[in-house]
């Protein structure tokens, strides 16, 4: 320590290698404990942030595009090349697919090495060659050949799997679901230059083209519940011949609509349940020279994807406007534009396209989210045939050269983009595009809706009205009681105030749902009559307590208007609840909600934004009430003195010189307060019935974010889209709660600041 | 101040100050009103009210006669009965009074309660002979006692009837203590026993490690277990005999006779019959089988003990996460941290990690903890219960660490401050006595800052204790079949789900079939909660203004 050291007469040694020890003990504790802080104490605040990241990481995917990446490109042996295939498809795993050729031969083969695994040939009646080939839909699995003799055979791919020895053995079919017999469809026996069909368990839709004309027929099957023999009774459509020559016919799943192609530019609608009545002819391709390259059924049978030679693909569908259904052009997309489309192949689980243009390039589109996910040239040369995996995680395709190529897809969310969360989308079967959240459905074919914006209308909404009720309240109060009230009333009245932030939300929400919004719902004019009461009562009792003699008047000091108060507002509640019935039988003819239904046409719900609104605004009013009151008493005395001083009347001083003072503060306490409104759970979700509406309306509910996410999130499936855009919902509120509360926190502080100048 | 006219009355702002002052009164209303209105409706449940006999005719049918307990009463305009279809006349009268009869016997009617109109009442009268029976299935049943029987033979008719009942009621409540303690303790315990045997074959299948030798042996403790359950169960059904054994013929209000078996009544009371100390007695006795016993009847009837212990339980675990790292984070800001633009950009942070959205946390705890970290843990340790989910689904667990998350910024914010009240002076007098900078926090700081910390903590539990939104995502259910702290090895089931007080009113009050006849119960534990959380809050709120007064006196 020292360097004197006084040897002699001290006894104490600093040195001795026990103290040295204890001194290099402290040292390390204290540096220890330094670091040991330092990294618990980040530690811990990382991991807070670390919220803000996950969501983000869980959220980013949704708005990715898509991938293909290369994985095999093989020829396989048994391809001809003079024999262009006809179709090309897969499996569920896409393990096992099939291609049909026009000579009718049918190859299952390996769909990684081309290795055949059966071949067949179709059973095609002799002396007849195939002339033309549709695909029913890629999920049904059954396709329709078109016969040189005007005849039609059907057939259906099949897949069984086996897991022997726990391998997976995938074994490839092929059958005949109407026989293996052709159909005759064209009586004079012509060739069929194009040919469709459309099934379903209760028959068949079946329809060709030679040249201009058309032929059809449609076969309904009834089954006899006890014996199972079927009948077959076949009737005919006499169609007249179409403007042009056909290029291409379509018939919907619903057996509802006929889509013939025809005149290079046009698509005449057919209304298959009035026996083949023209609906309309619509020219779906402008410009000169434009003609209609490929057109295909999107996955549902509602959208046609229209591909021309300019490289635009455009979705229509029939819109049923006022009466007569029309097929409108919903949206279109010109991100291949240059090369003329050759192909267009739909997904069979998702509202997603693939179009292959002659320069061999594909793009994967989203109809919903107006989305181009992916343009990619698949390789040198043009692309004959191309498939999708039913997951859609693989594709097959076959190109100019009659070689094979195999690719992986990653596309996991393509319903997704900024148009389809926040904008207006035309979904099929709309009249008009909409916002709409709906995000489940019973049938796989569902397009799903996953607007965020009736929701997050619905939580502004529910802050909106929470906020009407509890701004000015809270903030009166506050004022009251920072700069008028009795400092030992204050003293009380306080802890009230903090146990009413404490009430847990589920039990203000129980509250809500149960006792007050039936309450409120038979007490209509009740409610009503109190809120526009209130104000007038308390100021016809205060004029009345100024009138008082002196004697009376003084007896209650200045601070404590608020508890004479109290018996006025109770009264005044009893009051109002009482006349309630008489009110509703003497004006609204007994029931006011009966009333507002009928002859006001305002749609009553039980559970309302009435309801939220005073049940939230309740659960708000302390948030505000705690920041505004401590911004407005830690107004500095000398201002205030001042000013009464100066001969101002205390409102006077409150008005021109404190509220004018802790007004940021007054202000961040609302910014809270609106956070907090937003962000609440337990009140919404029990308080209104959930609908996701966007309508002003106060006696209609809402459906919130935050609501949403506690009733969705645990049924949605971990990494989907829902579950993805429920990250995304929850990650909105964190942000706006954040910088709402952030923004507020900075006005504080610089308020502080100023307080402290002054 | 002179008394002037109104327009000079009205400029002097005097009107603007009682409009503030109202909002005071409205604002204090509402609290007192509502936390009134849960207390009343809460504890007036268990308060056994006299049950009426009276004829009823509605006009132009033919007199029946209820028996029932009168739940509300209200006034409402004619018209609206008449479009419900009665045959009532508006013209005539405006208003008429409806009563909510509770009528009980669910399974005789379908319905607990029956609207019926006051007016068409006729002679009300309240027999002392009328019997109420609570039940484990199907609700309360309201009647009149004909007979006990024990085994079918006839042991108690008319008057004797009651007085044989009481014991009879007993005896049959001690064997179905009994059978429970059994099945739910030793019974419980060979099922928890056998499920690690299984899960121990399949982990050593896993690892390819299942011998003939450990065959044997698992086999042969299998054997143990199965041979104890065997005894158990013969013992499990002589109780199952005796506890069926005795049976009382009832009559409900519309003449109809039923025989009730014993095994199935919880409680048996003639309200009309009892005095004051009696239903005083009879009140505390509902009181307490709330807060102890076990929910009955989809929750609606019975107790809420699972729910008290499953918030205590994740609370209390909540607590030992949230202090330390609530503290040490609030620690380095205030002591260690240099005070400049980032940690003030920190705290600001953390401030208003404090605001964001409880539901927020849920999704971060469904998909980060359950997900993500629950699934991997599930992977690594637990593979041989896959596919079933160990931690990788929700559970106390996750629950206790999302609600550490959701109030670590309150315990931060709260010891922050408290740190912030030291004086100085007395840091620095540590310092100059030649302690190191740990030393002083070890032995100064935080000792005198543990008031601040407990106020943190109260608040934090105060929050968490009412927070359900998160806890709907990350591991609460409706109706857990065991408490998560029992006798079965590992005794603590930090993997199980859990029963939670908040939640319970939720669900019973929105999911319940039976959203009536439960009501009641739902206020009474809304009061429960809100008793909880208010008593945390008035500690929070006392240790605050001790430890301003505390350093009030250091200051000077």
């Amino acid at each position: 320590m020292t360097t004197q050291s006084p040897s002699k007469t001290s006894s104490v040694d600093f040195n001795t290698p026990a103290m040295q020890r204890h001194r290099a003990m402290r040292h390390f504790k204290d540096h220890f404990t330094r670091w040991y802080v330092a990294v618990g104490g980040l530690g811990v605040i990382v991991a807070v942030l670390l919220i803000f990241l996950y969501l983000l990481y869980e959220v980013l995917p949704l708005f990715g595009g898509a991938e293909i990446e290369e994985r095999e490109r093989y020829s396989a042996s048994w391809v001809q090349a003079d024999d262009p295939p006809l179709m090309l498809a897969m499996e569920e795993q896409g393990e096992v697919a099939i291609r049909v050729a026009r000579s009718g031969q049918v190859s299952f083969f390996n769909a990684r090495d081309g290795k055949a695994v059966l071949q067949q040939q179709l059973p095609i009646p002799a002396g007849a060659q195939v002339t033309s080939f549709s695909v029913e839909t890629p999920n049904s699995r059954r396709f329709v050949v078109g016969l040189s003799n005007g005849q039609v055979l059907i057939a259906q791919h099949d897949y069984k799997v086996t897991y022997p020895d726990d391998v997976r053995l995938i074994t490839p079919s092929l059958n005949f679901p109407y026989g293996q017999e052709a159909i005759t469809l064209d009586e004079q026996g012509r060739a069929l230059d194009q040919v469709a069909m459309s099934s379903d368990s209760n028959g068949l839709t079946l329809a060709g083209s030679i040249g201009s004309d058309l032929v059809a027929t449609s076969v309904s099957i009834k089954r006899n519940m006890m014996t199972g023999a079927e009948t077959r009774s076949e009737s005919r459509l006499a169609l007249d011949p179409a403007q042009g020559e056909v290029t291409r016919i379509l018939i919907d799943p619903l057996r509802q609509w006929m889509y013939v192609v025809n005149g290079e530019q046009h698509i005449d609608v057919l209304a298959l349940r009035k026996k083949g009545e023209l609906n309309g002819r619509y020219k779906v391709v402008e410009g000169m020279g434009t003609s209609i390259t490929s057109v295909n059924l999107m996955l549902g049978g509602i959208s046609l994807i229209v591909g021309d030679s300019s490289g635009e693909l455009k979705q229509w569908f029939m819109v049923r406007g006022n009466g007569h259904p029309l097929l409108t052009e919903v949206r279109d997309f010109d991100q291949q534009q240059g090369e003329s489309i050759a192909l267009i192949q739909p997904e069979e689980r998702r509202k997603v396209f693939l179009a292959v243009d002659t320069a061999g390039q594909l793009g994967i589109y989203n109809s919903t989210a107006h989305n181009n996910l992916l343009v990619e040239p698949l390789g040198e040369g043009t692309v004959s045939a191309v498939a999708i995996g039913p997951r859609a995680d693989h594709l097959l395709v076959e190109h100019g050269n009659g070689e094979l190529s195999y690719w992986d897809v990653h596309n996991e969310h393509p319903e997704i983009s900024w148009s389809s969360l926040w904008g207006k989308v035309w979904y099929e079967s709309y009249p008009e595009p909409d916002y709409v959240w709906q995000s489940t459905s019973a049938t796989s074919e569902f397009e799903p809706k996953l607007s965020l914006a009736p929701l997050t209308f619905g939580t502004l909404k529910a802050a909106f009205y929470a906020m009407l009720l509890a701004t000015p309240l809270a903030i009166a109060a506050a004022v009251y009681t920072a700069y008028f009230m009795a400092p030992a009333l204050r003293r009380k009245v306080k802890p009230i105030i903090e146990l009413m932030e404490a009430l847990p939300t589920v039990i203000l929400g129980f509250l809500a749902g149960l006792w007050l919004a039936p309450l409120l719902e038979d007490n209509l004019p009740g409610i009503v009559s109190l809120l526009i009461l209130t104000p007038i009562v308390f100021i016809a009792f205060a004029y009345g307590w100024s009138r008082l003699p002196a004697r009376i008047r003084l007896r209650v000091p200045e601070g404590w208007e608020a508890v004479l108060l109290i018996p006025v507002v109770m009264l005044l509640g009893w009051a109002c609840f009482a006349m309630s019935v008489y009110i509703e039988a003497w004006f609204f003819g007994g029931d006011m909600r009966v009333f507002l239904t009928r002859d006001m046409g305002i749609n009553f719900d039980q559970r309302n934004s009435l309801v939220v609104g005073l049940a939230m605004g309740f659960a708000v009013i302390p948030t505000i009430f705690s920041i505004a009151e401590d911004a407005v008493f830690s107004v500095p005395r000398h201002l205030t003195q001042g000013s009464l001083a100066l001969g101002a009347t205390p409102w006077q001083t409150l008005s021109r010189v404190v509220i004018l003072t802790a007004s940021p503060g007054i202000f961040s306490a609302v910014m809270i307060g609106m956070g907090r409104a937003v962000g609440e759970t337990m009140i919404v979700l029990m308080a209104t019935g959930n609908t996701p509406i966007m309508d002003w309306n106060i006696f209609e509910g809402m459906r919130t974010l935050s609501a949403n996410i506690a009733v969705e999130m645990p049924e949605s499936e971990v990494g989907s889209t829902h579950y993805r855009v429920l990250f995304l919902a929850a990650l909105v509120l964190l942000s706006f709660t954040f910088l709402m509360n952030t923004a507020a926190e900075l006005i504080r502080q610089r308020l502080r600041k100023k307080y402290a100048s002054l | 101040m002179k008394q002037g006219n109104f327009t000079t009355w009205f400029k002097s702002g005097s009107p603007w100050v009682w409009m503030n002052a109202g909002a005071v009164a409205i604002a204090v209303i509402m609290t007192l009103g509502l936390l009134l209105l849960i207390a009343v409706r809460g504890l007036s449940h268990f308060w056994p009210a006299d049950v009426i006999e009276a004829e009823y005719t509605i006009p132009g049918q033919p007199t029946i006669t209820l028996i029932g307990e009168v739940t509300t009463r209200e006034q409402v305009p004619t018209e609206r009965l008449h479009g419900a279809g009665l045959p009532v006349d508006p013209e005539k009268t405006e208003f008429m009074d409806r009563e909510l009869l509770k009528v009980g016997n669910r399974d005789l009617y379908g319905a607990d309660f029956r609207w019926i109109v006051a007016d068409w009442l006729e002679n009300e009268r309240t027999p002392e002979d009328i019997v109420v029976i609570e039940r484990r299935e199907w609700g309360n049943f309201y009647g009149y006692l004909l007979q006990v029987k024990q085994a079918g033979q006839l042991i108690a008719e008319g008057d004797q009837a009651w007085t044989a009942l009481q014991p009879a009621v007993d005896r049959a409540l001690g064997i179905y203590d009994e059978i429970h303690a059994l099945e739910t303790g030793a019974i419980g315990k060979i099922n928890a026993e056998l499920e690690r045997i299984r899960l121990r074959e399949r982990g050593y299948e896993l690892d390819n490690a299942l011998t003939d030798d450990r065959k044997a042996q698992l086999e042969a403790e299998r054997k143990v277990q199965n041979d104890l359950y065997a005894e158990l169960e013969a013992n499990l059904i002589d109780l199952y005999r005796e506890f069926n054994r005795d049976s009382i013929r009832v009559r409900a209000m519309d003449g109809r006779e039923k025989d009730i078996n014993l095994s199935a009544v919880v409680r048996v009371f003639q309200p009309n019959a009892m005095g004051p100390t009696a239903k005083v007695g009879h009140y505390f006795s509902k009181l307490w089988e709330f807060v102890s016993d076990e929910p009955r009847e989809a929750n609606t009837e019975g107790g809420v003990f699972p729910a008290i212990f499953g918030t205590v339980m994740m609370v209390l675990l909540m607590s030992i996460i949230v202090t330390p790292f609530g503290v040490l984070a609030a620690v380095y800001l205030r002591e260690y941290a240099k005070q400049g633009a980032v940690t003030r950009t920190i705290r600001i942070a953390v401030n208003n990690l404090a605001g964001v959205p409880s539901i927020v946390y849920g999704v971060f705890g469904l998909g980060f903890f359950i997900y993500l970290l629950g699934g991997n843990i599930d992977q690594l340790f637990f593979p041989e219960s896959l596919p079933a989910p160990t931690l990788g689904t929700g559970g106390l667990l996750w629950a206790s660490l999302t609600l550490a998350l959701l109030t670590v910024p309150v315990v931060i914010v709260a010891t922050e401050e408290g740190l912030t009240r030291i004086p100085r002076s007395l840091r620095e007098g540590s310092l100059a006595l030649g302690a190191t900078k740990s030393e002083t926090l070890w032995k100064v700081i935080l000792p005198m800052s543990s008031p601040a910390m407990m106020t943190g903590l109260i608040l934090a539990v105060a929050r968490a204790a009412g927070e359900v939104a998160p806890l709907m995502l990350v591991g609460v259910v409706k109706l857990a079949p065991t408490l998560p702290l029992n006798g079965n090895y590992p005794y603590l089931h930090l993997d199980q789900k859990f029963m939670h007080l908040g939640f319970h009113i939720y669900d019973v009050g929105f999911q319940s079939p039976n959203v009536e006849a439960a009501r009641p119960l739902v206020y009474a534990t809304a009061l429960l909660l809100v008793g909880v959380i208010a008593a945390l809050n008035f500690a929070a709120v006392s240790i605050r203004n001790h430890l301003r007064e505390k350093y009030k006196a250091l200051e000077n």
